[in-house]
């Protein structure tokens, strides 16, 4: 399954995260993950959210530069080479990974991967019959990442 | 003291009746152009009539839109074999103003600037290093040319690599250079990090600061840095280049050579002649000019003329330091800068939104000049290399087209002012 991630323009200086954070916290929309990229002056935040068209909307609403882009969220066991099977598989097929980040399941010992890559349909089609399980944006909110857990 | 004692020292009522006599020559010449020949007509100018200088005032102004829409031969007025030079402003945004000179506009463009730097003190003895970029640029020529109608032995050194300049300044005994200030005070930090003391190790005395304007302040700090006179100098490829109107050693006011010239000061907005003495716009008419006359050419450049007699004798009038300009264009580092021409640039790389700001700093002795440009919405693709594509792409773009390297920031769109009506789009932070 394919799922969105946010993709907001932002220039290098205090203020502009928070606005976003603060945009959408005022919308109840959450952040399952996050990733910033920076440039010298200006950077991309990239962020995974439980409702994506929604956040794309109040976003660009509240006059932000937003790209909805599909990525995929692939759940991977969280044990040494957990990783390692799934990034080599996509190399054995040529997909080249643009970008990833990820977070820790609580319990079950999974881990979320988030991969944006240059060939999303052959990537997916490959995960799906090497049996990986990928989460679209219902599944994503639905599962419950480690830092949440209560103590 | 003088190259030319007769012509610098002319009693003014001469120097009018040459004046008047060489309108009538240039009239006469500039309506063989089609750009003039066509002008006259239409006003029904009788060039054959007794010129004064007083009548001046009645003749078409020139602007550098019609230099530009006449490019490139509308302003000839002669045969294309009888040139020998053409010059150009820079840029390549939409069309530069092109330049042309027989051979006696060479001569006579040498003379002058003979005549400016023999009346600082530069004589055969002397060494003279041009630091300026030779070129469709005047600067570098023009002083060259000049330089070596003296007799000075004369290093083309060029611009930049100020080791090499340094270098060259110990080896060869400069006594006179040709600079522009900014890099003037630049070149001081290289002498300090070098070791070499400009006012103990170099025999420089004569400095010709051109190229782009600086402030008395400037000039006394260049002057006590290194230790030499530094000369003001004024000119614009349009009356010839350098040499149009320079300091004499009492170092008030430039004399700009009216035997060469017609000068008025003209109101920019109602364009009526100004009395002596207020500042307005320099308007020039050409009176040697044989290739490319131009009659009453208004340079956009702001100054006065100051009234009474110079000390040294001369009796062409002085202006002062040029105060600014009537339109929007800046000088970095001795290039002139139109923000039109970075606006058509930027307007024409897909991904660039509708706004942009350019920002002048001054760190240290450098200039610099950073453009902050608001990206289009539809272009972020949710990529960071898209968008140092797009930043590198136009650094070369502009670089290409005003030849400085601008520091470029990607901003939001909407972020910066609305270009509605008189858009601020330059921001001079530039302390003098």
């Amino acid at each position: 399954m394919i799922t969105y991630q946010l993709s907001i323009f932002a220039e290098n200086k205090p203020g502009r995260l928070a606005a976003v954070t603060q945009t959408l916290a005022k919308e109840k929309i959450n952040i399952r993950a996050t990733t910033i990229a920076t440039s010298d002056t200006f950077g991309v935040i990239n962020l995974i959210v439980d409702d994506p068209p929604r956040a794309e909307a109040v976003l660009k609403k509240a006059g932000m530069t937003v790209r909805l882009s599909r990525v995929l969220a692939v759940v991977i066991p969280d044990q040494p080479g957990g990783l390692d099977k799934l990034t080599q598989l996509l190399f054995a097929e040529g997909i080249n990974i643009n970008n990833a980040y990820g977070f820790v399941l609580e319990g079950a010992r999974k881990a979320v991967f988030v991969v944006s890559v240059d060939r999303i349909e052959a990537a997916e089609k490959l995960l799906e019959e090497k049996g990986f399980q990928t989460l679209d944006a219902r599944a994503l909110s639905a599962v419950e990442p480690v830092h949440y857990k209560k103590k | 003291m003088y190259w030319e004692k007769e012509i610098e020292t002319m009693d003014r009522g001469n120097l009018e009746k040459l004046q008047a006599a060489r309108l009538g020559e240039t009239l006469g010449r500039a309506q063989k152009s089609p750009h003039y020949g066509k002008v006259f007509k239409e006003t029904r100018l009788d060039t054959d009539r007794i010129w004064t200088v007083a009548d001046v005032g009645m003749l078409p102004l020139t602007t550098k839109e019609d230099l530009r829409e006449q490019w490139p031969y509308g302003f000839l007025a002669c045969s294309r074999d009888e040139l020998i030079r053409m010059h150009s402003s820079s840029g390549t945004t939409g069309r530069a103003t092109v330049i042309f000179h027989t051979d006696g506009d060479i001569a006579a463009w040498t003379n002058l600037l003979a005549r400016s730097m023999y009346m600082t003190g530069m004589r055969r003895s002397d060494v003279f290093q041009n630091m300026m970029t030779y070129g469709l640029f005047t600067g570098g020529l023009g002083f060259h040319y000049g330089a070596e109608k003296i007799g000075a032995l004369v290093i083309p050194a060029g611009a930049g690599n100020s080791k090499r300049q340094i270098q060259l300044m110990r080896d060869f005994d400069t006594t006179a250079i040709h600079i522009i200030p900014s890099y003037a005070l630049h070149l001081s930090t290289v002498f300090a990090e070098t070791g070499v003391d400009p006012r103990r190790d170099t025999k420089l005395k004569i400095a010709f600061l051109g190229a782009e304007p600086h402030s008395e302040k400037m000039r006394l700090k260049i002057e006590e840095l290194y230790g030499f006179k530094g000369f003001n100098s004024y000119g614009l490829s349009e009356m010839n280049g350098p040499g149009v109107a320079f300091e004499c050693p009492e170092q008030n006011g430039m004399h700009i050579w009216e035997d060469n010239y017609i000068v008025e000061i003209i109101d920019p907005v109602t364009l009526k002649p100004l009395p002596e003495g207020e500042e307005g716009e320099l308007v020039m008419t050409t009176l040697l000019r044989e290739g490319m006359p131009i009659i009453r050419y208004r340079t956009k450049d702001l100054t006065r003329i100051i009234p009474g007699p110079c000390p040294c004798g001369r009796t062409h009038r002085r202006i002062e330091r040029i105060k600014g300009r009537t339109d929007d264009m800046m000088i970095l580092k001795g290039v002139n800068i139109f923000p039109i021409q970075i606006e058509r640039r930027l307007m024409e790389i897909p991904g660039v939104g509708t706004n942009f700001l350019i920002i002048l700093d001054r760190e240290g002795y450098n200039d610099s000049m950073t453009v902050k440009v608001e990206i289009q919405r539809e272009f972020f693709g949710g990529d960071l290399h898209q968008l140092e594509a797009l930043r590198r792409r136009i650094v070369e773009e502009l670089r290409s087209d005003i030849l400085i390297t601008p520091r470029v920031d990607l901003v939001e769109p909407d972020s910066l002012p609305k270009s509605e009506g008189k858009a601020v789009r330059v921001v001079d932070n530039r302390q003098e």
